[in-house]
């Protein structure tokens, strides 16, 4: 074996081991730990490839940027593992959990079957310098395919604006449709008369 | 393979070396610089001039109980120092330290790994140290812990747009990501960076205090508010590694900066083989900055210390980089 070829066994093991144990934790805490181990993982695996760009924007961006976002929400809510997220379930439904699984396992094995895959590639390390570069991936980006790209720019956008208006509603849990705007008007007076 | 192999395992080691002996004397500086600008004489018993101190602290974290509170959650209050050391290092591995010369007939690079994405890869890093904050605070089981670890998870988050932003005016200008080209550009004083962007500077320098959690940003750990902040519950060893692990952070911060706005290892005079010791010198200025600023500021209060960074460093950055942009286009 290649020292390439090494290193891509250790990370693409280490990569599904990370995300098996993510789903296997109770802990939330724990689950988004091991799933920065499974993105540092791949992030090695896509420099091994030559795509060094590609693998540093998945630190910056899932590594470093999202995941710290999950544990501060989790860390917010406080969410200690397993009294949160419900006892262990009876004999019925673990039953029926283990059936669906085999069922959909079962399942994917077919479809995959079923899809005529291309061999697979030789592991290849040795591209030429400019792939995976800066300077590529942005000329795809805004050349070939800058309608996807701005187009995606204006659904996260919409996004952003949606988690505003969410999180500024005056009164948190209600709908801002028109009843909800009466009962505040409503309510405003009957405030200004206590003051 | 095999000299390249053996060739950057001695520089890790000298460079590990070097950081890691820079923190120890990085808090000697600290506490001198501040004791004589509080007209005290700060640490002045072990050695002359108290120049041991280091030592025998580090001598002392060592030997220190380990206490280990009973509510914690182990495997995680155990990682988090780790996973705030092991960052806080990883970025010297792009820094480029001095010109390359030639060594005993071999050709040296100064820097161990020269990345075309150097930049970025700064970047990366960094993003990871957050977690070691987050984590000692979640894993600790203390409110002040917990308090400082939220704080310096949002303090970061907010902090990181701006500081990412902050030096893409350089490399707009510079058109490449690469350390060492931006090094080998700023070949004299007026081609330094700094006189382009030099509003970019001042965002850079400002979000990397922040990031690196100084005064007057120090709000995961005012001590005044929280005792220690997220490592309140840390002792030993483990507190050593966090407090190695921000002084690393300061200096890597001073080393990116230098190389961004000030030309890095480059100035007249030396060989190129002495280079690193212009580069050494305009770091020390950067930690003597740092510590400047932290005998002189009182601390932010923490709902100002947001509305500073999303109000005034975040639309000064894109109007930075807007007009860089434009500049570069015409």
């Amino acid at each position: 074996m290649t020292i390439d070829a090494v290193i891509f066994v250790i990370s693409a093991v280490v990569a599904i081991f990370g995300a098996a144990m993510m789903i296997a934790q109770r802990n939330p805490v724990a689950s988004v730990l091991y799933l920065i181990l499974s993105l540092i993982a791949q992030a090695v695996i896509y420099v091994q490839l030559g795509a060094l760009f590609v693998g540093i924007m998945l630190v910056i961006v899932y590594a470093g940027a999202i995941m710290v976002l999950f544990l501060f929400v989790i860390m917010l809510l406080n969410l200690r593992g397993s009294e949160e997220l419900g006892k262990p379930s009876g004999r019925v439904s673990r039953f029926t959990k283990y059936v669906i699984t085999l069922l959909f396992f079962v399942e994917l094995i077919f479809v995959i079957r079923g899809v005529a895959l291309p061999p697979a590639p030789e592991l290849v390390t040795n591209q030429p310098d400019a792939f995976g570069s800066v300077k590529a991936v942005s000329m795809l980006l805004f050349t070939k395919y800058l309608y996807p790209f701005q187009l995606t720019g204006v659904l996260m956008l919409i996004a952003v604006v949606g988690a505003v208006v969410i999180a500024r509603r005056e009164h948190p849990g209600e709908l801002p449709d028109d009843t909800a705007a009466e009962s505040t008007l409503a309510e405003t007076p009957k405030e200004g008369t206590k003051a | 393979m095999l000299e390249m192999i053996v060739a950057s395992s001695i520089k890790v080691i000298i460079v590990m070396l070097a950081v890691l002996t820079g923190c120890a004397y990085a808090t000697y500086m600290e506490r001198k610089v501040v004791a004589f600008m509080q007209h005290r004489i700060g640490p002045s018993y072990a050695g002359p001039y108290g120049l041991l101190q280091p030592i025998a602290d580090a001598i002392k974290m060592a030997f220190k109980e380990d206490v280990v509170p009973d509510k914690v959650e182990r495997i995680t209050y155990a990682l988090a120092p780790i996973a705030s050391f092991v960052p806080s290092l990883l970025v010297f591995a792009v820094v480029p330290f001095s010109a390359d010369f030639t060594l005993v007939g071999r050709q040296v690079t100064g820097v161990i790994s020269d990345l075309n994405i150097g930049i970025l890869f700064v970047f990366a890093i960094t993003s990871l140290g957050v977690y070691g904050i987050v984590l000692a605070g979640w894993s600790s089981g203390s409110k002040y812990s917990l308090m400082g670890g939220i704080r310096s998870s949002a303090q970061m988050i907010s902090y990181e747009i701006s500081y990412g932003l902050s030096i893409v005016g350089v490399i707009l200008i510079a058109n490449t990501l690469s350390l060492r080209q931006l090094v080998e550009q700023q070949d004299t004083i007026l081609h330094w960076y700094i006189w382009k962007q030099p509003l970019g500077f001042l965002l850079y320098l400002t979000c990397a205090i922040a990031e690196t959690n100084r005064l007057p940003f120090d709000l995961p750990e005012a001590e005044s508010e929280l005792v220690g902040g997220y490592h309140t519950e840390y002792s030993s060893f483990r507190f050593a590694m966090f407090f190695i692990g921000e002084y690393a952070n300061m200096i890597a911060v001073s080393c990116v900066g230098t190389t961004l706005f000030f030309g890095g290892w480059q100035g007249p005079f030396l060989p190129a083989g002495l280079s690193v010791i212009w580069f050494v010198i305009k770091v020390f200025c950067f930690m003597f900055f740092y510590i400047w600023l932290r005998a002189t500021f009182p601390r932010f209060r923490y709902d100002q210390l947001m509305n500073f960074g999303w109000k005034v460093l975040f639309p000064l950055a894109v109007v930075n980089l807007l007009v860089t942009g434009l500049i570069v286009l015409w």
